[in-house]
């Protein structure tokens, strides 16, 4: 099955001069965590030649949503780069001040049809902030490329 | 964190410029520019980072910001900022995610004439013996968790015991290849992961390997003590450590956020976690650290010797007519605990280098006895299009900054202006008309670093050697570029 991907819905990619911030809304803290994760992804490739085949099970602990943020996306980032994966669909079933579960979907890197367009070093917690507003839910998430 | 427009500036002499210590601040900031370079630094936040430095506690000197200082996160790029061995803190922040990041310089016995015609050969041969891209590395070269532990711990003393290249260069690296006191015991199991394919390899973004020629001698003794000569070939390797070093800075900065609310640090930023240098926790990030350094290390060297190889095959000439001699390797990010005098007496401090290099005087002992008369070479690669310099290091640097100068040339243009500007144009094309091939693992990593997207590396060298903090022996111009 081929994703639906809907560019800058959900989330905008920020320059800055020597790194790129990603800049994420949703209605709740689930669909956050889900949005960054897709931004990250589209930094690193063009997730309409994504497709996904396989999934991946991650559970991430730490001790402030900002922490959970980080480290899910560089849990994603290790996953990326040690078993060469690219992943475009992500859920989370679950969300406490703790823990973070979700899953992962998508497939092996193949050079034929895949292209890497930036290689992301890590994702920072620098001015990181998860903001509530009502029901919408925000935050600027820096990375290191 | 307060805005850029509160940082007060004074003015002290064409290339120094003083924040003075207000509010949390424990000491002052010092920023090396021209008029000219504070007009854009203004522009981003990155002189607020220098002021956020000196809140941490234990700083010794003034808060420092080299020629290419931009914005980071934490601290600045081009940043440098010691502590004290007793009261001070190491942060993985004031180092970096790519922990020795570095370049290393060679010469060689070639004329530039002598390759002119040749260079593509050698470019396309780069690019295949020496692996860059995603998941790319080569297939005679594997380590199981044993050899990886010994990487981990000798660097690039490890890469000469199996046969990368040779004894006599290690006495030409900085801390001869090896940062002593690593423990890979301290250094996670997913960062050995991601390490485990990745020795060897070049990486992408701003690293590469240039093939170029000595364009200009400014120093002819210096130059001569260098073994460098106008229009000879000079090949250049810029990489660091890649995902384990990656993995070590983030691992350490989960801990640090913890550490620094622990020992009731007050943090202008997340990114500036930090920890006592005598608790656990800093003394463990110091261990890691040089893991990571001493992977980087092993990792130029490894680069090297295929280099080498490389030379050999398309030019079919041997070792002793190549005299592919490594000059010297510096870290550009690094924390170092280094002897300096302050106030008139020895202090053992912490020096952070974040996007800065180490440039110890003549006569220094950390400096190879080759070059004891002249100072300790100081590589500063610029984009592929212009050019890159060799300097060597001041004893104004020594007294002013702790022995360090600038890194590079320092974005100006974000990687998004830089496709939009290289948009309809052949860059490769266009850099081929200046005499320049540069071939790349992706085209969307050299539309990225198009040379106007970077400073121009001339501006910066000459404001360090202006401030005398280095200086100029030659200019090296690019013939071949491979980019990660």
């Amino acid at each position: 099955m081929k994703c639906a991907i809907m560019p800058f819905v959900g989330y905008e990619l920020v320059e800055h001069t020597a790194d790129l911030g990603i800049r994420v809304w949703a209605d709740d803290i689930k669909g956050l965590f889900e949005e960054a994760a897709r931004a990250l992804f589209d930094i690193i490739t063009d997730l309409t030649k994504v497709e996904a085949h396989l999934k991946r099970e991650i559970v991430i602990r730490g001790s402030s949503r900002e922490e959970l943020m980080v480290a899910w996306l560089n849990e994603l980032l290790y996953l990326h780069e040690v078993e060469l994966l690219l992943f475009c669909d992500f859920s989370i079933a679950e969300i406490d001040e703790g823990t973070v579960t979700g899953v992962a979907n998508g497939e092996e890197f193949d050079e034929a049809r895949h292209s890497v367009k930036t290689e992301v070093k890590a994702v920072t917690y620098h001015q990181l902030e998860i903001k509530e507003h009502g029901e919408r839910w925000q935050t600027q998430v820096i990375v290191d490329i | 964190m307060t805005d850029q427009q509160t940082v007060h500036l004074k003015k002290i002499d064409e290339y120094r410029w003083l924040i003075p210590r207000e509010g949390g601040m424990r000491t002052d900031g010092l920023v090396y520019a021209d008029e000219r370079m504070m007009d854009v630094i203004k522009k981003d936040q990155s002189l607020q980072q220098v002021k956020n430095v000196a809140f941490l506690p234990g700083i010794v000197g003034p808060s420092l910001a080299m020629p290419d200082i931009h914005w980071g996160y934490g601290f600045p790029i081009g940043g440098v900022a010691a502590f004290d061995a007793e009261e001070g803190i190491v942060s993985p922040g004031g180092v970096g995610y790519d922990i020795n990041c570095g370049v290393r310089l060679m010469r060689s016995g070639l004329e530039r004439n002598d390759i002119q015609g040749r260079i593509k050969g050698i470019v396309d041969a780069l690019l295949v013996n020496i692996p860059s891209g995603v998941g790319s590395h080569r297939k005679d070269l594997k380590l199981d968790k044993q050899q990886q532990h010994k990487v981990l711990q000798k660097g690039a003393q490890w890469a000469v015991d199996q046969g990368y290249g040779q004894w006599k260069d290690i006495e030409h690296i900085e801390e001869q290849g090896r940062i002593p006191d690593a423990d890979p015991d301290l250094v996670s199991t997913k960062a050995l992961e991601r390490g485990k394919a990745q020795l060897g390899t070049l990486g992408s973004g701003n690293h590469f390997v240039e093939v170029g020629y000595v364009a200009e001698v400014y120093d002819e003794g210096a130059a001569g003590v260098l073994g460098l000569a106008k229009d000879q070939v000079t090949i250049i390797v810029h990489t660091g450590s890649r995902g384990l070093g990656h993995q070590v800075c983030d691992d350490s900065i989960r801990v640090m956020l913890q550490a620094a609310q622990h020992y009731g640090i007050e943090l202008p930023d997340k990114q500036l976690c930090c920890a006592p240098l005598g608790s656990k926790e800093g003394k463990e990030y110091l261990a890691a650290m040089a893991c990571a350094a001493n992977f980087a290390f092993a990792n130029r060297q490894i680069i090297t010797h295929w280099v080498r190889e490389t030379f050999e095959q398309v030019l079919h000439m041997g070792p002793s007519t190549l005299k592919l001699d490594l000059i010297y390797d510096v870290c550009h990010n690094i924390a170092k605990l280094e002897t300096h005098e302050v106030d008139g007496r020895e202090r053992r401090l912490c020096v952070h280098r974040k996007g800065a290099t180490r440039a110890f005087p003549p006569h220094h002992p950390d400096v190879p006895v080759t070059y004891k008369d002249i100072g300790q070479p100081v590589l500063i690669p610029g984009d592929m299009g212009r050019c890159s310099y060799v300097l060597v290091g001041t004893e104004c640097a020594y007294e002013e900054t702790f022995g360090s100068t600038c890194h590079g040339a320092g974005r100006i243009m974000s990687r998004h202006q830089a496709k939009k500007s290289a948009r309809g144009r052949m860059v490769t094309k266009e850099l081929e008309a200046k005499g320049i091939y540069v071939r790349g693992a992706s085209m969307g990593t050299i539309v990225e670093e198009i040379p106007e997207a970077y400073k121009d590396v001339s501006d910066v060298v000459n404001v360090v050697q202006g401030a005398g903090i280095g200086k100029k022996v030659a200019q090296l111009k690019p013939m071949g570029v491979i980019k990660g």
